[in-house]
Order: structure tokens, then C-alpha cells, then sequence
């Protein structure tokens, strides 16, 4: 199986540009935590990255056909690993979000469960084969990727919990949603979000309340959000330069190396910067759709779909909070937040995509 | 897009019938999400466009509220000093407590306005005052602290605890005790919002303190130093990172006048317990030696951010103690016109110093009887028996005979009817009538009663006390007079002349003497030695006709008594204005006036002596100065 695998067949395009964003990511992470707790923080995501890479690597010479064979296997993997961190799991934030491995690193299996959540979107509407989707299969699918997602919710991780919708919405959009579907589904989503209004913890209703008026309460949740701003419009056209940025480097901006990255490299690098290197992220993301597009079956589609969408919706809503068009969600800016697990699933669903490529030629 | 082939032997873990499929079904669906991600992608550059380009300016300004803290660093203000060099305005060293309002929580106040005495509304409206000044500049919100409310500031300076309170040490203005001088100094006070709106005002920022009447605001520009700054860096804690600047405070620069503060202090005691003015220039160069009204208000309640309640007791007092009657107060100068208008009938030639009248205590005029305030008569007069006795017949008659505008004319030169120039502001103009200003702002012709009337001082003219010193130092001085000034400044030396024949003068100023020294109405004012002259006045708020009735007449409705002196009889050096309001007759100014100059002279004899030290004393030691 692996004869034909050549160097050329590798997406180059999409490797350069995920490691040029890396690459970024560690320069922002340097100058964000100059003597600061964190200072050391850049030569970890260096290692985080080369991780990453050797993980990627690995995936993308297990053809995906094998991998989605084993999805039963993953799927009940990651619910017994995910109903493991209500037990073993070390608790930060007052959240139990990870596991201890020995050497002192945390896995975050919510972040891995998306790799495993892509996998079993794409061979359940594979297998479908059809190019409408019945309500009853429908339903199934809700069913499948609601249940690891309510346990991450209860860990509790909204923001997380929310990544693995995307995978779903966009797999089933693209399996063909009869309109009526449509309808219905869309009805019952107005009626669920007001309902769930009450089934939010109290500090995730003070978030999507303060995201709507952050100068309700400034030096609490809003005042993220809008130092956060500050920070972005302070940046201006050029930006204050590498290590200049008054915001960052006088700690007004609450963690600039993780969920807030962008705004500090708003901050640095202004309006341009910010031009450059969305743009990266667009190329990056159209790269994946090219490779959705030129996969040799559904399911291949399916796999690069549903990592893109979930990228698409990373990059929305963090960007989207630090330039405060979103609430505050805990979710990082995949390739520069400063952070292993979400470094080592990214790579993984990048390992995925050039899984596809590689066996776009197959006989 | 490449080709699809399919091995169905490769993907034996799946149903082969599934690979089949191929991924063209789903190619519009793909094309509208890359649609999708455009639209992600623009929505938040849109967000980015808007922070970083639309509105940059308010990111900067807030990151820089953000990190710059700064500090004032109040400037001393210069003193005031007399002419010999004495202290009258010095500042004393106090502290002041400035609250930096970033850290401010809303309800830290009412302990801030506790621990400091004041009160929670008054600080709550003046943090509102603020609100258009960055955060990041601190405010000054008491002065002049008691020991218990600096403990209350060292204890409380916690930033993590409480809001950033800091001591300021300060030097803060120090008015003379007894009300001193309050109205030629003024007073000094923080610039209010309406005046930061006007123009002239533009030049000072929120907070400052600057001069709001008297030479405290006619000299601000000299006295007022330039605060400096502290500026800071601080991080998110408040901390401080680095000092970026700093800027020292330059104290203002000393001011002179021209008071000299015996004659001021002697003036000041002549005036204590009534109602009126004393102003004594130097006839030669228009140097205000003393300038007293009265009452007065003690400008140390001013000094500091003033308490309403002495605000409104100084406000609402019918006396209007904030008026300075020297230079505001309008009132008919009585017969201290007189010699106005016998200089003006001399040299237009309608009498001469041997012209007589006939004085049967009143002389008709238009219909009218004129009366004379002898009722039964001065007989027959001359110029110099006229002014002695004041007699009014005389000055009736004389100014029929040549008309209003002849007094107007040299009213005018005199300086009356107009702003003396004096270096105060809001100085009054007096009303000097002439017939064409009754036809324009009264549309009537000008009557010949009412000249009758302007002769004696009374009717349309008044002036105020230091127009009247201005205008009798004038005449004496043979018609030259100078613009009276409290500060020396040799480019605004204002020379007034007045073309007069000095015959012309003498007789009006042997008129004057003969006021004081040869049995007239001024024999109070006689001072051994010197040849003073002088003119009583009494300027009437009711007609005689009134007080002919018998009618009571209340206090504060008597006759003001004038009384305007100058000495020596050749060349002058002093000129006395002195109005007591409601002082009934100006023989009872005449005292005042008496007073300031036997203090003038007296110093003067002793002065002698001592004038080679003086002259031999190197610049800047004030080895005289008597504080």
C-alpha cells in the first residue's frame, strides 16, 4: 500500500502553510510571554509541533479506509477515555478536561474525540450512500455525535463540546438535507437555543450576556473582550512591532499566548499582519476543500469536509471573540495557540487530509 | 478534477458497493461552502477593519489610558509683592490628595468622602466634571489637608485594597489676613466648564487653578506657574514599569505693584465698619498706592475649592462685598465735579477768577428753581469763595454759561465717561453726558436744566472713585495725567495731555486749597505742613426737593460723601479719592482722605534718611523688607 506514496504526492501547499502558521505561532507565543510564568512556553510548542508532524505523518500512511473500518473501535475508545476524565481526570478552571499521562502532560481527550467524531460522520453517511438523508438516519447521527459531545459539555467544556457540530452540519449538508428536514430541524433548533438558555451554567450565560454588552462588567469577563479589543485596535495599520505591544507585554490582555493569541500578534503586527496571515488560514482552508474535492470517494470527502468545517468554526470563533463579534469560548486559533493537545489533534486531521491526497490516484 | 478510479479490492473493510459512488454529487455543496468561508473570512476582517483602521485612534488613546499613569505636579504660584518689596500673597506648603480614577470602583466614594470630609455628592459631581479628561491623568480632590485626613490618605493607598489615593505636596495660596487688599489682588479658583468654553480661556486645561478677579486674574499669565507631570508606565496591576517623563513644575514668577502697603494698611482702617471706597495715586506717574473697598470678603475662603455656604453668604449679601467699589461703583461725583467744571468755564472764557454770581441760596433757571445747599445763601461769589463754600449757585450759573458739551470736552481729555485703563478688570466706565449721547441713547434733546444740573455734579454724569482721582490728579497736575496702573509696565506708559493755561489751573487749585486751609468745607482734611487741597462732595441719591419734605430718608439712601484731596498745592505728588457711601456729607471723607496722606508724608520725611542705603542696597536683597 505504500509503494506508491511518493514525496510529490504529499500536499506541499498545505504543509508549508501549517507549518509557516506554527512557525508564527511560536514567534507570537516568544514575544507574548517574555517574562512572564510562561516564558518558556515557545520551545514547548516547538516540540508540540514536531509531535505534531511525526503524528501526521503516521496517520497519513494508515490508509483512511483501514482507519474508518475501525471506527466502532475509536467511537467506543473515545467515550470510555472521555467517561474516564469524570474519574481520573485533573481538574484546572474547575473543569476536568484532562488526563495525566506520566511525564506531567495532560491530554485533552475532547480535542482527539473530533478526529474520531470526523471519522464516524464520514463512514456513517458512506454508508448511507445516498444523496438524501432519510430523518430516521438523521437522527442516528444527531444521536452518535451528541452522546461524546454532552459529556464534554458536562466536563463541563461548552466551547469544545460545540467544535463537533460543524463536523456533523456540514456531513449532513453535504449528504443532501431534504428541505422539509431543513425546516423541521431549523424549527426545533429556535425552539432548543431559548430553552437552553436555562440548562447554561450560570458563568455561560454571564458570558453570552457580557458578549452582547461588554461594558456591563469591565474588569470581569468583558474585560477580556475588551482589552482584547484594545489590544487589536492599538495594533493599527503596521502595528507597534515584535515585542512592542503595550497591551501584551503589560499583561492588560488575559492570555496572549493561548485563546487571545491573535490579538497580540493584532497588536504587533496590525491591520497588515492580520491581512497575511488570514489569509494563510484562507489558502489553508481552500487547500483542504481542493483535496475534498479531487478525493476518490465520498468518504474521503466526507473526512476533509468535516476537518475544514471544524477549522472553519475554530477560526471564527476565536477570532471572531478577540475581535469581539463572538462571545468568549475557551476555544483556541488551531496552529498558533500556544497548547499540546489541540497542536496534536490539528496535525492529526492535517495526517488525514494527506491521507486522502496520497490515495487520490488509487486503481 | 483528477480521475476517479476505483479499487474495490483495496477497501475490503467496507461494502464495495458504497466506493462506487463517486464524489461529483456533492460538488455544488462544496462550491457553496467555499462561499461559506469567503463570507467567515470577510466578517472578521470586517471586525479587524473597524478596530485597527476605522477606529485606531480610540484603541491608541484607550491603550495608552491603559499604561500611561501621570501624575501632576502642581507649579507654585508667584507672590504679590508691595512696592518697598513686602510679601502680601505667599503661598504656604500643604497637601493635597489627588485619586486616580482608573482603579475607581463607584463605591469606594462614600468611604473616600468620609476619610476626607467631604462631601459624597460634591465628589460624585466632580468626578462627572472630569469625564472628558483621560483616565489615566489623576484629579486634585481636597486641598489643604488635616493630619487626620493625610493618615486617612497614607493608609488607604493600597491599589489592591482601594482605589489609588496619593498625597500631593503643594504649595497653596496664602491671602492677607483682615480681608487685606482682597479686591485689588483678587482670588484664584479652579477654571470652570463655562470659562474652558470661551476663548480666552482656552489656554488652560480642566483642573487648573487660575486667577478669577483682581491682579491674581489681570496678571495670571505672570503668576501662574506651569504644572509639570510624572509620567509612567504600569502594567495591568498597576505597577510601575518605567518612568517615561518628567517634567518639573515652574513656579510663577513674583509680581510688584505699585501699593504701598502703610498707606494701603492706614486707608483700609480709615474705611473700617462702613461702606465705600479710598484710592490714592501717584499724581506724577499714575501709580495706585492704595485701593480699599469696602466691605470686602476674605479671599482665603477662595484659595481652596470654596464650601457653598460661604460662597452664598458672600453672594447673597446685599452689600455686594465681591464689588470693588474703586473701581465698579458708579455714583454722581457731587461737588467734587466742581473743579471740572471751573476749569472748563476758564478756559472757555465764560468766567474768569474774578467772575462773581449772586448765590440767594437757589437761582432760577428754564423754569425751574436750582437750589443751593445753603439755604440761605452764599451772597455774592467768586471763583475761589465758590469752591471754598461749594456753593452751587456759582457752578449753575457757570455752566449754563458755557454749556454741557465745554464740560464734556474736557471731562473727556479729564478721562471721565470711559475705562481709566487701570490694570483690573471688569473696571466700571462712570457716564460722563454730552448732548449728543442723551440724543442717541436717550432719543431726547438735551435741555438746558439738565447742564444746570451736571454743574454741580448731579444729573446724568458719574464717575467711579478712581476716575475721580484720575480726573482731580489731572488738573492738578496741569492736565497731564497718566493711565493709573497697580503693576509698572514701561511699554504700556499711557501719557493723557490736556492743553490748559497753568493761570487757568492755579486758580482752580487755589480754589481747592482754599477747600482745606482757608475756611472751607474741607477744613478737616488740613494736615500741618503740607498744603493740601481738596474738594468735598455729596452727592445726593434724593433731590433736595425730597429732603426739603422732611422726609426720613433710610440708611442706605443717604447721601454718598465724596471726598478728593491731593498735596502738595505745587507740584503734586498724591492724589486722594475717598467715597463713603451713605456718609451723608463729605466733610466725613475728608478724614480718610487726610490720613492716607499724613501717612504719605510722614514716610517720606523719614524716608529721606534712609534713601543712600536704599540706593546702595544690591538687587534682590530686601534688606527693608518689613513682613
Amino acid at each position: 500500500m505504500a509503494s506508491y506514496r511518493t514525496l510529490r504526492d504529499i500536499d506541499w501547499a498545505l504543509l508549508l502553510l501549517s507549518l509557516f502558521l506554527c512557525g508564527l505561532g511560536v514567534l507570537q507565543i516568544y514575544s507574548a510571554t517574555q517574562g512572564t510564568k510562561w516564558h518558556n512556553a515557545w520551545w514547548k510548542q516547538v516540540v508540540w509541533v514536531l509531535l505534531g508532524l511525526l503524528l501526521m505523518w503516521l496517520i497519513s500512511s494508515i490508509d483512511y479506509h483501514t482507519l474508518l473500518g475501525q471506527v466502532p473501535l475509536l467511537y467506543a475508545g473515545i467515550l470510555i477515555l472521555l467517561l474516564l476524565t469524570f474519574v481520573v481526570g485533573t481538574k484546572v478552571f474547575g473543569a476536568r478536561r484532562w488526563i495525566a499521562l506520566p511525564g506531567g502532560v495532560l491530554l485533552q481527550v475532547s480535542e482527539f474525540a473530533k478526529i474520531v467524531i470526523v471519522l464516524m460522520v464520514a463512514r456513517f453517511l458512506t454508508e448511507l450512500k445516498t444523496d438524501a438523508l432519510h430523518w430516521r438516519d438523521l437522527l442516528k447521527l444527531i444521536g452518535l455525535v451528541g452522546l461524546p459531545m454532552s459529556l464534554v459539555m458536562k466536563q463541563p467544556d461548552l466551547g469544545t463540546s460545540l467544535t463537533y457540530l460543524p463536523i456533523l452540519a456540514t456531513g449532513i449538508f453535504l449528504a443532501g438535507l431534504r428541505w422539509q428536514y431543513a425546516l423541521i430541524l431549523g424549527i426545533v433548533v429556535a425552539v432548543l437555543i431559548p430553552s437552553s438558555w436555562f440548562l447554561l451554567k450560570d458563568y455561560q450565560k454571564s458570558r453570552i450576556e457580557t458578549f452582547l454588552d461588554p461594558s456591563r462588567d469591565p474588569k470581569g469577563e468583558g474585560y477580556q473582550v475588551i482589552q482584547s479589543k484594545i489590544a487589536i485596535g492599538n495594533g493599527g495599520m503596521w502595528g507597534k512591532g515584535v515585542t512592542q505591544g503595550t497591551q501584551t507585554r503589560l499583561q492588560f490582555l488575559p492570555v496572549p499566548h493561548t485563546d487571545f493569541i491573535f490579538s497580540a500578534f493584532a497588536e504587533e503586527h496590525g491591520f497588515v499582519g492580520v491581512v497575511v496571515v488570514l489569509g494563510l488560514y484562507f489558502l489553508l482552508l481552500m487547500q483542504i476543500v481542493q483535496n475534498a474535492q479531487t478525493s476518490p470517494d465520498r468518504a474521503g470527502m466526507y473526512i476533509c469536509m468535516g476537518i475544514c468545517s471544524l477549522l472553519l468554526f475554530h477560526l471564527l470563533v476565536n477570532v471572531g471573540m478577540v475581535v469581539g463579534r463572538m462571545p468568549v469560548t475557551g476555544i483556541p486559533l488551531p496552529f498558533m495557540s500556544s497548547g499540546g493537545s489541540g497542536m496534536l489533534s490539528v496535525f492529526m486531521m492535517l495526517g488525514l487530509v494527506h491521507n486522502v491526497r496520497l490515495r487520490r490516484f488509487v486503481n | 478534477m483528477a480521475p476517479h478510479l476505483h479499487d474495490p479490492t483495496q477497501h475490503e473493510k467496507l461494502d464495495p458497493a458504497v466506493l462506487r459512488d463517486d464524489t461529483t454529487f456533492a460538488a455544488g455543496r462544496i462550491a457553496f461552502f467555499q462561499y461559506v468561508i469567503v463570507a467567515v473570512f470577510l466578517f472578521i476582517l470586517a471586525g479587524f477593519w473597524n478596530l485597527q483602521v476605522q477606529e485606531n485612534e480610540i484603541y491608541t488613546e484607550a491603550a495608552d489610558r491603559n499604561r500611561i499613569k501621570s501624575t501632576p505636579m502642581l507649579a507654585a504660584r508667584g507672590k504679590i509683592l508691595d512696592r518697598e518689596g513686602r510679601v502680601i500673597v505667599d503661598n504656604h506648603s500643604s497637601f493635597s490628595v489627588i485619586l486616580s480614577r482608573e482603579n475607581l470602583k463607584e463605591e469606594h466614594l462614600p468611604a473616600i468622602a468620609a476619610g476626607l470630609n467631604l462631601d459624597v455628592e460634591d465628589l460624585a459631581g466632580r468626578l462627572r466634571r472630569w469625564k472628558s479628561v483621560p483616565k489615566y491623568r489623576a484629579i486634585v480632590v481636597k486641598e489643604e489637608l488635616t493630619p487626620a485626613e493625610i493618615s486617612f490618605v497614607e493608609s488607604h493607598n493600597d491599589p489592591d485594597t482601594f482605589p489609588e489615593l496619593e498625597l500631593a505636596h503643594v504649595q497653596h495660596r496664602m491671602y492677607p489676613k483682615d480681608n487685606l487688599l482682597a479686591h485689588v489682588i483678587g482670588y484664584v479658583g479652579e477654571v470652570t466648564e463655562n470659562e474652558l468654553d470661551q476663548p480666552e480661556f482656552a489656554k488652560y486645561n480642566q483642573g487648573d487653578v487660575i486667577g478669577k478677579a483682581g491682579i491674581e486674574r489681570q496678571y495670571n499669565d505672570v503668576l501662574m506657574g506651569t504644572d509639570g507631570e510624572r509620567q509612567s508606565v504600569v502594567d495591568s496591576k498597576g505597577n510601575e514599569r518605567e518612568l517615561i517623563g518628567y517634567k518639573d513644575a515652574i513656579p510663577g514668577r513674583s509680581l510688584q505693584l505699585t501699593i504701598d502697603l502703610d498707606l494701603q494698611i492706614v486707608a483700609e482702617m480709615t474705611l473700617e465698619g462702613r461702606k465705600g471706597a479710598v484710592v490714592a495715586l501717584d499724581v506724577r506717574t499714575g501709580e495706585v498706592l492704595a485701593m480699599v473697598s469696602r466691605p470686602a470678603y476674605d479671599a482665603n475662603k477662595f484659595a481652596g475649592r470654596i464650601r457653598r455656604k460661604d460662597w452664598d453668604e458672600i453672594v447673597l449679601n446685599p452689600d455686594k462685598p465681591m464689588f470693588n467699589r474703586a473701581i465698579q461703583s458708579n455714583f454722581s461725583p457731587g461737588s467734587t465735579f466742581k473743579p471740572l467744571v471751573a476749569l472748563a468755564g476758564l478756559e472757555s472764557g465764560v468766567i474768569d477768577d474774578q467772575t462773581t454770581f449772586q448765590c440767594n441760596g437757589g437761582i432760577p433757571f428754564y423754569g425751574r428753581y436750582f437750589r443751593c445747599h445753603a439755604r440761605s445763601g452764599h451772597g455774592r461769589v467768586n471763583l475761589q469763595r465758590a469752591m471754598a463754600q461749594s456753593c452751587d449757585v456759582f457752578f449753575y450759573s457757570a455752566a449754563n454759561l458755557m454749556g454741557i458739551d465745554k464740560i464734556y470736552e474736557y471731562g473727556e481729555q479729564l478721562g471721565l465717561g470711559r475705562e481709566t485703563g487701570i490694570d483690573l478688570p471688569f473696571e466700571g466706565k462712570g457716564l460722563l453726558p454730552s448732548s449728543q449721547w442723551k440724543a442717541r441713547t436717550l432719543r431726547q434733546k438735551w435741555m438746558g436744566g439738565d447742564t444746570v444740573n451736571v454743574g454741580i455734579g448731579q444729573g446724568y454724569v458719574n464717575v467711579t472713585p478712581i476716575q475721580l482721582a484720575v480726573m482731580i490728579g489731572g488738573i492738578a497736575n496741569g492736565g497731564m495725567w497718566s493711565r493709573p496702573h497697580l503693576v509698572t509696565d514701561p511699554n504700556k506708559r499711557e501719557l493723557h495731555k490736556l492743553q490748559v493755561n497753568p493761570a487757568n489751573v492755579g486758580s482752580v487749585v487755589y480754589g481747592m486749597y482754599s477747600v482745606v486751609n482757608l475756611g472751607g468745607t474741607g477744613g478737616v482734611a488740613r494736615l500741618p505742613g503740607i498744603e493740601v487741597c481738596g474738594k468735598t462732595g455729596t452727592a445726593q441719591l434724593y433731590g433736595y426737593d425730597v429732603r426739603a419734605k422732611g422726609a426720613t430718608v433710610a440708611k442706605d439712601l443717604r447721601d454718598n460723601a465724596w471726598f478728593v484731596g491731593f498735596a502738595p498745592r505745587t507740584n503734586p505728588e498724591i492724589v486722594v479719592a475717598a467715597l463713603f457711601e451713605n456718609g451723608e456729607h463729605g466733610n466725613l471723607a475728608g478724614p480718610m482722605v487726610r490720613d492716607v496722606m499724613k501717612i504719605y508724608f510722614d514716610k517720606k520725611a523719614r524716608n529721606v534718611s534712609r534713601v543712600p542705603t536704599l540706593a546702595l542696597a544690591p538687587l534682590g536683597q530686601k534688606g527693608f523688607a518689613v513682613n
